[in-house]
């Protein structure tokens, strides 16, 4: 292409686009540029200066990081005056960075401390003083040690460009620059814990993992997040048989490298409160059992009464898990089955429920409505990339429900079904801002499907988008924000009540009628546990949560970090988490554990391997065997419906820390919440008001 | 420089007298839409007129006046040295102690200074008088000077600029500007060169 410019590199010729800079030709020439405060995915400062590179007929180094290319430059990366150039800032950068590695948590995946090794010398020229900084508070996430700070400002651009929250700054100026939040208060940002990751030295590190272990003695497993139904790509790291800390993996089309607060700092939750045995209610209370003696009372209870069973799986279970159960209760023959413990009524084909447009779509499109969701406390990955789309500009976004904060511009048009029904009938003025859009984008969220008429809102909001172009022959702009990462994998699966079989609703009112008098919840704990009547309920799962506390019979399963399973994303996206460690005590893989129940209710499923499982489950769905593939969904289709009424569209996320068993298990997340009941502001004359 | 920090006690308010919002307004109605936040430096500077210093009440409202974040406005503040983060006297001295004042003098000014009103950033009892070294002023010429509110005094000797802070501290009558016999920044003692037709 002849728009490309052409240059030289250490003597390797290549072509980029106009535009880039020197950094980026050269990273495509294969030549490695130390940078403290350069990030790909924000602004440019250029202040470090540690990229500096040689330009054949430029007077000095060239801070490549922040210098465009011209055609036919010549740029040398390894000359004599480039190294000592670097060797010059890095002893600038060591004349206050207090050498404290050895007691420094960023040791051994330091930016410093590895460039260091490259450019540093080994004896300071400067007598002086260090600089010392008074430590900062920034919340229950971040610890900070800014006397190691360097001043990259890599956390005030996160903060301010991703994030949406500009809440970090860098107060005074010069040798007393300091980074800080507003007076000191905690971060505010669901993605806070993203500068932890962009920190290039030791300043901001994590605090609930501080002092606790070095890189180099845990072992990294790369798996799937589950917190929200993102699907974000991370690393588990564990010493032993502990959980030690979450990061993010990049996936430029998920989360790209950011992770939210939740996913990130959840671990705590991994290994606490966790169920490793079986337990039998006796006398009223809980008490271990043996798993033949608990299987034997599930028999006792099931065998001969499966029209009286019924079953619900939760937010936080995988593909493999839900097959089992799908597949015990065909065998029993009991249609009462849901996964959708929220009462959101998902119906149709796949394009119904899934995020059609694909997260890394959300770039492309030019108009927004959003539906009864809040993304920011649903999905903050995806709420970013919303807002990366919006600060590209010509982006009108406009919600209907509980107006809020979304770090980014977004007109509240109205709160519930009278709105969406008008924009339907076309007499709103954002539906013409929809219509005219070339890629128009609705996202709907669960907070407008579980009500009552749940089904007529997804019938509106299909309307909606077919009367507004968001379906096209290359464009499908109907997008369903789910919260639950367990949820379009069950869908798939088809976990919903066969011919006359009841919904979540139906089921909780035959548990209060006694017309169902076993209840099995596969990891659902949002249930409350009065509305279960007097069912015998059979817990599944792996923490001793809302579920667990009204079970009678309580069998342990893996969490998200301990099997090989398939989670499928909102995007319909499957990926394989994989094992970062075993169960803990006698608790099982989920499969195994409906496999084995199998057995005792004359039921015996027909696979005895997950390979073998997993063959069937591709059978019913064939696209969960394409990994990392998002399988074409085709159009959206209105179900039957009525008129849609709910009045407001609530977001079903209440608290964002507390959103599922295993946050809820975590004193991380309890923190973060009181940080942020401390934040809001106090109600005049309460508390310690005066 | 040393940091600087806000002061550890703090109003409980901030608000612009009617005038100023209306002067405001001419401010930012200098900047195109949705660039406001670049009258932060002239409405700072405003508020610290109005109280003397500018408070964390202050900084907050001018950043709710200009709708940009809290701490992009205390970034400002706290950058530039001409805003006062702690209260100063009524006649807030700022002390040149860069090298060509410092030649001339300036260490028996800051003597003056220590004697007459304390440390620096100490408020006399009566509030009338507080002091601060800065950096060049640019008015080398005259060294040694100090920088009185709004106003330059030079050509200052231990003795002149005692008499000068008494008369401030009393509200007599005083004269800017060089506080010798000299004109502007003329040579001492009358011109030397050109001083007939030419």
């Amino acid at each position: 292409m002849s728009d490309r410019i052409k240059l030289t590199v250490d003597g390797v010729t290549v072509e980029v686009e106009p535009g880039s800079t020197i950094l980026q030709a050269c990273e495509e020439a294969g030549a490695e540029i130390p940078r403290f405060c350069y990030h790909e995915r924000l602004s440019v400062a250029g202040n470090c200066r540690m990229c500096l590179v040689e330009v054949e007929r430029a007077p000095k180094p060239v801070a490549s990081c922040a210098a465009p290319v011209a055609p036919d430059m010549v740029v040398n990366t390894q000359t004599d005056s480039v190294k000592a150039a670097r060797e010059g800032v890095m002893e600038f950068l060591l004349i206050n960075h207090p050498l404290d590695c050895p007691i420094c948590d960023q040791g051994g995946e330091c930016d410093l401390q590895d460039q260091a090794l490259g450019y540093g010398i080994d004896a300071s020229r400067f007598d002086d003083n260090k600089r010392a900084v008074e430590d900062k508070q920034m919340g229950p996430l971040v610890k900070t040690i800014m006397t190691r700070c360097i001043h990259c400002t890599r956390c005030v651009r996160f903060s301010t460009e991703v994030a949406g929250v500009p809440e970090i700054g860098a107060i005074g100026r010069g040798e007393d620059m300091e980074i800080t939040t507003y007076l000191e208060a905690s971060l505010d940002s669901e993605l806070s814990g993203n500068v932890i990751d962009l920190c290039p030295v030791g300043a901001l590190t994590s605090k609930p993992y501080a002092y606790t272990a070095r890189p180099w003695e845990l072992k990294k497993t790369e798996t799937i997040d589950v917190m929200d139904a993102v699907g974000s790509n991370i690393r588990v790291d564990m010493r032993g048989r502990e959980a030690m800390r979450i990061l993010p993996r990049n996936h430029d089309d998920v989360n790209e490298e950011w992770l939210s607060d939740k996913s990130r700092f959840v671990w705590d939750g991994l290994n606490t409160q966790r169920l490793d045995r079986p337990y039998v209610r006796r006398d009223g209370k809980l008490s271990a059992a043996s798993w033949d003696d608990a299987f034997a009372l599930i028999a006792e209870k099931i065998n001969g009464k499966a029209d009286k069973l019924a079953a619900i799986a939760g937010d936080l279970v995988c593909a493999e898990g839900q097959f089992a159960l799908k597949s015990l209760m065909d065998t029993l023959g009991s249609p009462n089955l849901d996964c959708r413990q929220d009462g959101a009524k998902l119906s149709g084909p796949r394009a119904n429920y899934l995020f059609n447009s694909s997260i890394a779509g959300i770039e492309d499109a030019d108009a927004l409505l959003i539906i009864g969701s809040n993304p920011r406390l649903e999905a903050p990955v995806l709420n970013a990339r919303i807002r990366k789309r919006w600060t590209m500009g010509n982006f009108p976004i406009a919600v209907i429900g509980e107006p809020a904060d979304l770090t980014y511009d977004a007109e509240t048009i109205g709160a519930g079904a009278d709105t969406l029904n008008d924009m339907v009938a076309g007499k709103h003025a954002f539906a013409d801002v929809l219509k005219n859009a070339a890629r128009p984008m609705i996202v709907l969220g669960q907070g407008a499907l579980s009500s009552a008429d749940g089904a007529s809102v997804l019938a509106a909001a299909i309307a909606l988008a077919e009367a507004s172009g968001a379906v096209s022959d290359d464009w499908n702009g109907f997008n369903l924000l789910h919260t639950a990462a367990a949820r379009v994998a069950g869908l798939d699966l088809g976990l919903l009540p066969g011919e006359g079989g009841r919904d979540v609703a139906a089921i909780l009112d035959g548990a209060q009628s006694g017309e169902i008098e076993t209840v099995v919840l596969y990891g659902a704990d949002e249930i409350a546990g009065a509305a279960l009547g007097d069912a015998f309920v059979i817990y599944i799962g792996s923490h001793g949560d809302r579920g667990a506390h009204r079970a009678d019979v309580i069998l342990p399963s893996a969490a998200y970090t301990e099997k090989q399973a398939i989670y499928v994303n909102t995007e319909g996206r499957p990926q394989m988490a994989e094992r970062a460690a075993f169960p803990p005590g006698e608790a099982r893989e989920d499969w195994k554990i409906f496999r084995a129940l199998s057995e005792h209710l004359d039921a015996k499923l027909d696979f005895d391997t997950v390979e073998a499982l997993r063959v069937k489950m591709f059978e019913v769905a064939p696209h969960l065997s394409q990994l990392d593939q998002i399988a074409p969904a085709g159009a959206p289709q209105a179900p039957e419906a009525g008129k849609a009424e709910t009045s407001v569209f609530a977001s079903p996320v209440e608290d964002f820390y507390f959103t599922n068993p295993i946050a809820r298990a975590s004193a991380t997340m309890a923190d973060c919440a009181k940080a942020k009941q401390e934040r809001a502001p106090k109600a005049e004359g309460t508390g310690t008001h005066g | 420089m040393s940091v600087r920090r806000l002061h550890e006690t703090q109003p409980e308010s901030f608000a612009f007298t009617a005038e100023n919002i209306e002067w405001s307004k001419g401010q930012i109605a200098k900047y195109p839409e949705g660039r406001q936040a670049s009258a932060v430096i002239p409405l700072l500077w405003q508020a610290q007129k109005q109280e003397g210093w500018l408070s964390e009440p202050a900084i907050r409202y001018i950043a709710d006046m200009l709708d940009m974040p809290y701490m992009r406005a205390m970034e400002v503040a706290t950058f530039y040295t001409m805003f006062n983060l702690s209260p100063v006297g009524e006649h807030f001295v700022q002390l040149c102690g860069t090298t060509p004042c410092w030649l001339r003098g300036a260490d028996d000014l800051k003597a003056v200074c220590r004697n007459v009103i304390g440390e620096q950033g100490d408020i006399t009892e009566d509030g009338k008088l507080s002091w601060l070294e800065v950096e060049c002023l640019g008015a080398c010429v005259n060294a040694p000077m100090v920088q009185i509110n709004d106003d330059f005094y030079e050509d200052l000797t231990a003795d002149s600029f005692e008499k000068l802070l008494a008369d401030l501290r009393q509200g007599n009558e005083v004269t800017t500007g060089p506080q010798n016999s000299r004109r502007g920044s003329e040579p001492e003692g009358g011109l030397t060169v050109l001083k007939g037709d030419i």
